[in-house]
């Protein structure tokens, strides 16, 4: 007997290539959002309030603009899209791998976030000692920065993981909506609800996407959580 | 051999101090506020002079004349804090051999095992700074900054966090340090009796300049 709960293969694709767009736009963006949140918590430039507006820019567009800007960009014929196929072969126009880069540009905010609190949280006078024990900048960074903003750095990693899984509209403006390589459930369900007879398999992702989310979040506590433990020295 | 020739101006407060000082420990002796952290500071290379000039063993660390700055982890200059600022995320142990670490010198057991035995630290090792209290702490402190073989060592009202009790369990410690370890200090308090009981030579600091430069002599007379 098949249960309501029998995943298709088509889901079972759409929930894997939601993942793999997930985890590649996390990894990618991770140690630029630790770049980011540096430059912002430890650093005072020229347009500094304008690269932080950049990087938030997303939060606040509606998702289709970004994703059209993102196709105008990073198209095959776009400035970037034109220069990156030529020189280093990769391809984002209707591809996972753009879905990824909109997933990626869509989570930035939300991974740099935790990152630059918890960077921010870092005692600078720890950094001080160690300066003053023989360690150049980029090692103090290495050795008491990052390990103690670590927790802060998971976090992070863990809400831009969840958001990148459930990004849908920057996602199906920039590469469509193809099964089996930008389908992610996000777009299946889109699919789903507007098919007759789609609800019972909608249903089975929106519990898939919940299920994921919630992990996520719950996730995303505990790191904080230990962050503080971590910094109190027990 | 210390030389300091400096003047620094930090939003209305203006630091000007010249001396140079022999001595095995150096006091720098005023109130709080007369400028001593940013005078130590200066020397560590924490903070930059707006002019003048500091050198150690008769190398040039800041020159404002000829655009030098040794930036502080260049300078094998140890400095022992107020608060002993132990990498909450080392055990002990770690914490010790963090100095050795980045500085690439090479394991000296024998080294490592004088300065604990010297702090009666042997037994804090494996610990987490957290679990330590304050006396503690500052002698792990202590040993951190004596196992990077710094050429001078800048002791910051170490034992300014600490109540009597502490203060009369470290002090011992501190003169050990100056005639046994043999690394010449810059010893910074505000207590005329620790000075007394420490300093070799002593720097009067008062608003930002020096007042007086020579003995224990130039000290006030004790408070007790």
């Amino acid at each position: 007997m098949t249960g309501t709960f029998d995943l298709s293969p088509a889901e079972m694709t759409a929930i894997l290539l939601s993942l793999r767009v997930a985890l590649v736009a996390t990894l990618v963006a991770t140690p630029l959002g630790i770049a980011a949140a540096w430059l912002l918590a430890r650093r005072a430039f020229w347009g500094k309030p304008v690269v932080d507006a950049l990087i938030h820019l997303p939060l606040v567009l509606p998702p289709v603009v970004t994703g059209y800007l993102l196709l105008l960009s990073f198209g095959r014929r776009g400035l970037i899209g034109g220069w990156v196929a030529d020189h280093l072969g990769i391809v984002f126009a209707f591809r996972w791998t753009g879905a990824a880069l909109a997933c990626g540009i869509m989570a930035f905010p939300l991974l740099v976030r935790p990152i630059r609190l918890s960077i921010e949280a870092v005692d600078r006078r720890l950094e001080q000692a160690a300066a003053t024990l023989g360690a150049p900048p980029w090692r103090v960074f290495a050795s008491v920065t990052l390990p103690l903003a670590l927790p802060g750095v998971l976090a992070g990693m863990v809400l831009g993981f969840a958001k990148a899984i459930g990004e849908f509209g920057a996602t199906i403006t920039f590469v469509s909506n193809i099964p089996g390589e930008t389908q992610t459930i996000a777009s299946a369900v889109y699919s789903l609800i507007q098919t007759p007879d789609g609800d019972a398999a909608a249903l089975r992702l929106v519990v898939v996407s919940v299920v994921i989310a919630m992990a996520a979040l719950i996730a995303s506590e505990f790191f904080a959580r230990r962050a503080t433990r971590r910094l109190h020295g027990s | 051999m210390l030389r300091v020739d400096v003047s620094k101006q930090l939003g209305d407060f203006f630091i000007e101090a010249a001396f140079a000082s022999e001595g095995r420990v150096t006091g720098l002796f005023g109130v709080s506020g007369a400028g001593k952290t940013s005078l130590v500071n200066m020397i560590a290379g924490l903070l930059r002079p707006d002019r003048g000039s500091i050198a150690v063993d008769g190398e040039t660390l800041d020159d404002t004349a000829a655009r030098l700055h040794v930036p502080a982890h260049r300078r094998r200059i140890g400095y022992v804090f107020q608060e002993a600022r132990l990498f909450p995320h080392l055990d002990i142990r770690h914490n010790l051999d963090y100095g050795r670490r980045m500085n690439r010198l090479a394991h000296d057991p024998a080294h490592q095992a004088r300065i604990v035995d010297m702090l009666d630290i042997v037994t804090l090792l494996d610990r987490r700074p957290g679990k330590l209290s304050g006396g503690e702490r500052q002698r792990v402190a202590l040993g951190r900054a004596l196992l990077t073989r710094p050429r001078l060592l800048l002791l910051d009202e170490p034992l300014g966090s600490l109540d009597e009790e502490r203060k009369a369990e470290i002090l011992p410690y501190l003169i050990r340090l100056r005639d046994e370890a043999k690394v010449p200090m810059v010893y910074v308090s505000h207590d005329a009796d620790e000075m007394r009981q420490l300093a070799t030579q002593v720097v009067l600091l008062k608003r930002g300049r020096i007042t007086a430069f020579g003995g224990a002599e130039v000290l006030p007379p004790s408070s007790c």
